[in-house]
């Protein structure tokens, strides 16, 4: 095991103030579970899950109580045990309606886990712990949420020669990775290697960015023993290091077809906090009912990194560090580039939230957005190598054939072209239209063929 | 001296001739036979290819009128009148072709509905929608920031002072774009004659829909009864009307929430 610099140089960063300080060196907090939890449906990608508890019903802390719809969907689990207060509508952290499970908690924490665990999983066949995976609802942590069980069974015909462990956390602010591999390594470390028996055995490559050498430090501790070919790579620190995509480049020097799956290329890539919850399913049969969460900001009184429970609402999650120290301005779920502005305090954290952050009214700026002056600069920060300025442009004008051309598709939502626009455009925003666009007209030209075929 | 003339002109006479006859024969076997009432129709319908009967443009639809029996009442920019012509041309019945216009099915402006956060993202209702409701507290309402005055190829629909979209029923020609257009499904298309509306289409509990806006529909069915469930029904917790029967201008004054509307809905305060 080796600690090396990372190979290769991505084309667009963003060298960002990281603004961490305020939480990197604060040890992980347990938060004692709220009184009463909102397990909220769709915490992950894909279709929302299904409740199969009713209101009145009795549960133990772990018990699965919503199921996976389709394909792409993941298991809900109670995060405390009590009663179902309620079954219900509200909005998501991610802005968008979706039902919720009320809890009350009774205090007890009474266990109601199903899972089966299988700390004997060495000597047992890999694919057969995909279905453990699956029933304790682990979705990816680092703030996507697609579910682990599909991403770790590749479509046949791929092999996946190298898993690559997400560390980077490349968002500012945020600390949840940073703080739960410097003091839960240990853990980390068998997840992967769980995760490696199940893939196969393929090259372990840990990445994380230059600026955290504790976290660096700790996991070379956890793996000094570590065998095969493993790794640790440090990144330097630059945004968005961490998306799954520049990883890949920056670790492997492989990029990803237009279109592609990270499969493609033969690469995998898992969030620490992923890893961690891997091995509390498999080895301790615990299903995903709570997540470190950093909740900063120059707006909280007392900045922490929370290890809370699932279904916390964003309000609880404040009271405990204290409250806010003033008129609060914007309350960001995730980080302040890719994360989502939530309209209150009452909406419950999911299994991806990995931070809260509170601005100041003063801070939050409003603006009128102007013309595009042709200066460039969102084509020189675009990680993706996209030209951002002409794809807007586009979308404005409703040119969905030019959208298309341009490959809005691979369009990875950073944020970059939107930060350095000096006409304060609301690029991502127009982005993410464009791509809605062009998979709505995907989508009805292959219904109107499928009608077509069905005629002729 | 007259080789020099009579030569040219009887070869190029000759291949006028040849020609002419090879036209003639090909005219003859090559007839391809077009109804000419395709024509006359197409000239009957107004070519603005709005497409909001269903065909790719006015030439479509009257081919799919002359030789599949399409119905000819369906173009909605033409009168009734315009559709009687196109039938008697046809002599084919002309059924009632009912004018119909479109309609916002939401009067929560501004002034009455209450905006949760400050919304400074596109202006667009889209984007604005999938931002938890784009700052708007009803989450049915009108958004107002005119994707369908955009796609209406008339300017008919106006988003005005208040952040409301609203359908100047007289320049309407009912292509149907906007229905399409708006993120909320609030528009639809309902007959011109038909002068009471209910303007409102939250399907929440009353408590919520008072919270959200001044003049949403509170489910309180004091309309369903006053109409002794005549031309309107409940779905849920809300009230529809029931555009195939007419209905009473009185039911105006008996919904406590000024929902129920004669049209045209009166301007905002």
């Amino acid at each position: 095991m080796k600690t090396i610099k990372a190979p290769f140089k991505l084309p667009n960063t963003l060298h960002l103030h990281y603004h961490k300080e305020a939480t990197a060196a604060l040890a992980l907090e347990v938060m004692p579970a709220p009184a009463v939890v909102q397990i909220p449906m769709s915490q992950h990608l894909g279709a929302p899950s299904r409740p199969i508890v009713a209101r009145g019903d009795s549960v133990g802390l772990g018990q699965p109580i919503a199921e996976p719809v389709g394909a792409v969907s993941a298991w809900a689990h109670a995060s405390v045990s009590g009663v179902v207060k309620s079954i219900g509508e509200g909005l998501s952290t991610s802005g968008r309606p979706t039902t919720f499970i009320e809890l009350e908690n009774d205090g007890l924490d009474r266990p109601g886990s199903t899972l089966q665990p299988r700390p004997d999983w060495a000597s047992a066949d890999g694919k057969s712990l995909i279905p453990l995976i699956a029933a304790a609802g682990i979705v990816g942590m680092g703030g996507a949420g697609f579910p682990t069980h599909i991403k770790i069974s590749p479509p046949a015909g791929r092999i996946i020669d190298t898993l690559i462990v997400n560390g980077a956390e490349c968002e500012p602010f945020l600390t949840a990775d940073q703080r739960l591999m410097m003091e839960k390594a240990d853990l980390i470390w068998n997840g992967i290697q769980i995760l490696r028996h199940i893939l196969g055995g393929p090259r372990i490559r840990v990445a994380i960015e230059d600026d955290k050498p504790e976290a660096i430090r700790a996991m070379e501790k956890a793996m000094a023993r570590a065998d095969g070919d493993v790794e640790i790579v440090s990144l330097p620190a630059a945004y968005p290091m961490g998306a799954e995509k520049q990883l890949i480049l920056s670790v492997l020097g492989r990029e990803i077809p237009s279109g592609g799956l990270p499969a493609d290329v033969g690469a995998l890539v898992e969030n620490v906090a992923t890893c961690a919850a891997v091995y509390e399913a498999i080895v301790l049969g615990q299903p995903v009912t709570q997540r470190v969460v950093t909740v900063t900001g120059p707006l909280i009184r007392r900045p922490a990194n929370i290890l809370a429970r699932i279904g916390t609402t964003l309000a609880d999650l404040i009271a405990f560090c204290g409250g806010l120290t003033g008129q609060s301005g914007k309350l960001i779920c995730g980080g302040p580039m890719m994360g989502v502005a939530q309209i209150g305090a009452d909406v419950p954290m999911g299994k991806t939230t990995s931070g809260l952050l509170a601005l100041p009214r003063e801070s939050v700026r409003l603006f009128d957005s102007m013309p595009c002056i042709s200066c460039n600069r969102c084509v020189r920060a675009c990680p993706m190598s996209l030209l951002p300025c002409t794809i807007t442009s586009a979308v404005e004008a409703d040119q969905l054939e030019t959208v298309e051309a341009l490959h809005t598709l691979d369009c990875i939502e950073c944020g970059c072209c939107s930060y350095v626009c000096p006409s304060r455009r609301p690029m991502v925003q127009l982005m993410r239209q464009g791509k809605a666009r062009v998979q709505l007209a995907r989508r009805q030209k292959q219904e109107q063929e499928k009608a077509k075929g069905k005629q002729g | 001296m007259l080789n020099t003339l009579l030569v040219p002109v009887l070869v190029i006479g000759l291949a006028g001739f040849l020609c002419g006859l090879l036209l003639a024969i090909a005219a003859r076997f090559l007839h391809v036979f077009e109804d000419p009432r395709i024509e006359k129709v197409t000239s009957l319908l107004p070519g603005a290819n709005c497409g909001g009967c269903g065909y790719a443009g006015c030439a479509d639809y009257a081919r799919a009128i002359v030789e599949k029996g399409a119905p000819p009442n369906l173009c909605r920019p033409c009168s009734a009148a315009g559709a009687r012509d196109i039938a008697a041309l046809l002599g084919v019945e002309a059924k009632a072709a009912e004018k119909m216009v479109a309609l916002v099915l939401c009067n929560g402006g501004d002034v009455r509905s209450r905006r949760s956060f400050l919304y400074n993202g596109l202006a667009e209702c889209v984007s604005a929608d999938m931002l938890s409701g784009g700052g708007k507290t009803c989450r049915y309402g009108c958004l107002g920031y005119g994707n369908c005055a955009r796609v209406c190829p008339v300017g008919a629909i106006q988003t005005g002072a208040h952040n409301l979209a609203v359908v100047d029923p007289g320049r309407c020609i009912s292509c149907g774009l906007c229905v399409k257009a708006c993120p909320r499904n609030l528009i639809r298309l309902v007959p011109a004659s038909h002068s009471v509306h209910i303007l409102c289409r939250n399907r929440d509990r009353g408590v919520m829909t008072r919270k959200a806006c001044d003049v949403g529909c509170i489910a309180c069915q004091k309309c369903v009864k006053a109409a002794t469930g005549q031309g309107l029904h409940m779905e849920g917790n809300l009230a529809v009307v029931d555009y195939t029967l007419p209905l009473s201008p009185e039911l105006v004054g008996v919904c406590p929430q000024k929902t129920i509307h004669q049209r045209p809905a009166g301007p905002l305060p």
